[in-house]
């Protein structure tokens, strides 16, 4: 299963929501979500846990927009829309959180 | 057999050197990209300006500070900012309502192909 | 009409591009701009992010407005103040902000906001 987070992890519940409740595969931070993956914020150690249960990645021309290039976390995945359709064509099942 | 008439959108253009270039409805270009001297020579003949050395200064004032802060200046901001770089004598309003009669704001950032300035009426 | 100069606040607590909040209150901070008020800039929660320096929106193929944060000056508009604390929770500094502001503790940033006439929240 892919899940899709798009929302700011300091706005909005939907990351800790979906780290709760699903229980692995893959998660994609789009959007504002990607601010979930910054080195040295207030959710690296909560995406570090979420590393050994799923594949984390992260839309990189939202990273880019966002000036955030070079801080995302290791062990996040930086990826381009190429592989954002993989992820949901290779999927057998995909989940947008809102 | 239906026939359906589908009604032509017509979408503001000017026409220079026998290239069709988008505006809006007041003229401005839509498209930054498009924009060359020709077609401000075009567009500042629709203004009836007659464009002289003075006015093409302007004008590329005005296009360098886009390009550094992504925003046409309100024409106060203009001023001040023009009387900084080339002096007091084109740093004041008279000055530039004498090039730009209708406003060295709306005037001059539509000759520039910028979008008019914010909070211009 | 009162010649009374107010202490207007924009107080930004949304990240950039994800929402149109943040390019919408610096619109309407430019057009204050004209009416020649006391007005500051609050940042803080997601809003250090509007802040950040390197933005670079082609991949998403939207406007960056973050070098109009640059012309803000050039508007007489100098006051600029961002939370402390919100920007450590983002692991960010004052370095790798894009325009010179002043860093408040939360503490600072309340009294700030008690002080205004007008609150506009974006």
């Amino acid at each position: 299963m892919l899940h899709i987070i798009n929302k700011s992890p300091f706005e909005n519940s939907t990351l800790d929501s979906c780290l709760r409740v699903a229980k692995g595969g893959d998660i994609l931070l789009i959007e504002d979500a990607i601010y979930a993956s910054v080195s040295g914020g207030a959710f690296e150690s909560k995406i570090r846990e979420a590393i050994g249960k799923f594949k984390v990645y992260a839309l990189q021309p939202d990273v880019e927009a966002r000036g955030l290039s070079g801080r995302v976390m290791e062990g996040v995945t930086a990826v381009g829309y190429d592989v954002f359709v993989d992820l949901v064509a290779t999927n057998e099942n995909c989940q947008s959180w809102l | 057999m239906n026939h359906y008439l589908i009604k032509e959108i017509e979408i503001p253009s000017i026409e220079v050197n026998g290239k069709s270039y988008e505006t809006d409805e007041e003229g401005y270009l839509v498209n930054l990209g498009d924009w060359n001297m020709d077609v401000a020579e075009y567009i500042a003949k629709t203004e009836n300006l007659n464009m002289t050395e003075q006015h093409w200064e302007v004008i590329d004032f005005l296009r360098k500070y886009y390009d550094e802060f992504q925003i046409a200046p309100a024409v106060r901001v203009l001023t001040k900012a023009i009387g900084k770089k080339l002096g007091p004598e084109k740093g004041n309003s008279q000055y530039l309502y004498e090039l730009f009669p209708y406003g060295p704001g709306k005037q001059a950032c539509k000759v520039a192909g910028l979008p008019k300035p914010t909070g211009c009426i | 009409m009162s010649e009374e100069i107010k202490k207007f606040m924009f107080v930004n607590r949304k990240a950039p591009y994800g929402t149109i909040y943040a390019l919408e209150s610096l619109e309407v901070v430019l057009i204050t701009a004209a009416f020649d008020q006391d007005v500051s800039l609050a940042f803080l929660d997601d809003g250090v992010y509007q802040l950040r320096k390197g933005q670079q929106t082609k991949g998403i193929d939207t406007k960056n407005f973050s070098p109009t944060y640059r012309a803000l000056e050039g508007y007489d508009i100098e006051k600029l103040y961002v939370e402390k604390e919100s920007l450590e929770a983002r692991g960010l500094t004052e370095e790798d902000l894009l325009v010179d502001v002043t860093v408040l503790s939360r503490e600072e940033m309340g009294e700030l906001m008690d002080e205004q006439d007008v609150v506009l929240s974006f």
